[in-house]
């Protein structure tokens, strides 16, 4: 019986016709004309300078404009590493972004840490910021960004304006963990060849 | 060998250690930490010697735990084109301190911050001596001593939380980077372009 209900209740707040159409409108045109907003800190930033010229150019992708300020932003793109002190400015900026707002986390570096397993990087910029879609490479080749993107479009016109939850950015505590302590504790685990390093020295 | 360690030896005695050369060629004195700043001084501004230039401050730990740390003061003297490393010898079971150098070289501060944020060790006589790559706030320790573990000394949401914690802007203000101090030290046209600056009001400025 309550599975009974359960669908009742998804029945009641999934789209009507006319708000079906509303989305499709919406989504194909948000997703058509990305502005992204690139925070790049190492070699990424390298290759996101190569996607968004000439040769491969992400124009052709709606992102004509990019904009260096996070107010006139919808795509935050982290191209490399994350350093602790750097933890509080992405936050800052992913803040500063006026809703409807992705994140692209581009490249090893700020998708796991990458090969900075130490004291002083993030591992993995989904434990300050919430996460769309992740690059993998080191660095990813351009071709990996636009294919990134082109993942960015899809999952942006799956989305329902009705969908609350994708707009909730509310930090969990007063202190702005995004995530509940053991859980960034288990993002961060090492894995890969960090296995064999040990906490103590 | 380079003759400046000769002529250590004769002006400060036994406060002057062994000295070797470097596979490189360059020669390594080791000085006594309480004459550290003389035997700087005298380096510097004697006539004949003239190390004008520290090219780099920084201070290394062994592996073998008996060892002490050492802070080694790399220095040139562009009048003569001659090298000299100075070691000091400190031992982390008495006391991590030495004199400052920043009064012989400005450039020493920044280096000796560094070494100070780095190692802990402390620099008597250093005019602002905070750290410089990590936070102000930052609470785990000196992150290039032996005994600091690879991923801090804490669990990873703590160092999330601290981090997000320290306020972005209280690192990166005109401040930081001296230039409101240095104001009066620079050059006319530099200091009417900054007088039409975004700034507006220079602290000194008439």
């Amino acid at each position: 019986m309550k599975h009974v209900a359960q669908t009742r209740e998804v029945a009641g707040q999934s789209p009507n016709w006319l708000l079906a159409r509303l989305d499709d409108l919406i989504n194909w045109s948000r997703a058509n004309s990305l502005w992204p907003m690139p925070f790049g800190t190492a070699c990424c930033a390298i290759e996101f300078m190569a996607t968004a010229a000439s040769r491969f150019d992400f124009a052709r992708f709606g992102m004509e404009r990019q904009a260096f300020s996070p107010r006139q932003a919808d795509v935050l793109i982290c191209a490399g590493r994350l350093p602790f002190k750097l933890a509080p400015v992405i936050r800052r900026v992913y803040d500063q972004m006026p809703q409807p707002k992705w994140v692209i986390s581009m490249g090893a570096c700020a998708s796991t840490g990458g090969i900075f397993d130490n004291y002083a990087m993030v591992q993995g910029i989904d434990t300050i910021v919430p996460v769309d879609v992740y690059v993998p490479g080191c660095p990813p080749r351009p071709e990996g960004l636009l294919y990134g993107v082109l993942l960015l479009h899809k999952k942006i016109k799956g989305e329902s304006l009705g969908d609350r939850a994708l707009r909730d950015e509310h930090p969990l505590d007063e202190t702005g963990l995004r995530l509940p302590p053991d859980q960034i504790d288990e993002i961060s685990e090492p894995f890969g060849n960090s296995v064999h390093q040990f906490r103590s020295a | 060998m380079n003759p400046s360690v000769d002529a250590l030896r004769a002006t400060f005695g036994t406060a002057i250690g062994r000295a070797t050369v470097a596979r490189d060629g360059e020669t390594v004195v080791s000085v006594g930490a309480e004459r550290l700043r003389d035997a700087c001084q005298w380096l510097r501004d004697t006539p004949g010697q003239q190390y004008d230039y520290l090219v780099d401050l920084t201070a290394v730990e062994y592996r073998d735990r008996e060892r002490p740390l050492e802070v080694v003061y790399f220095l040139r003297s562009l009048e003569r084109r001659a090298d000299l490393r100075v070691k000091v010898e400190l031992d982390p079971a008495v006391d991590l301190a030495v004199d400052s150098v920043v009064s012989l070289w400005a450039g020493a501060n920044w280096l000796e911050r560094e070494v100070y944020d780095m190692f802990g060790i402390t620099f008597r006589g250093h005019p602002d001596l905070r750290r410089i790559l990590m936070w102000e706030t930052y609470a785990e320790g000196y992150p290039l001593r032996k005994e600091f573990p690879l991923r801090g000394r804490f669990s990873r949401a703590e160092q999330v939380r601290q981090a997000l914690a320290a306020n972005p802007e209280a690192h990166y203000s005109l401040e930081e980077l001296s230039i409101a101090d240095a104001y009066q030290e620079l050059p006319p046209d530099m200091k009417e372009r900054l007088r039409n600056g975004e700034r507006g009001d220079l602290p000194n400025s008439e």
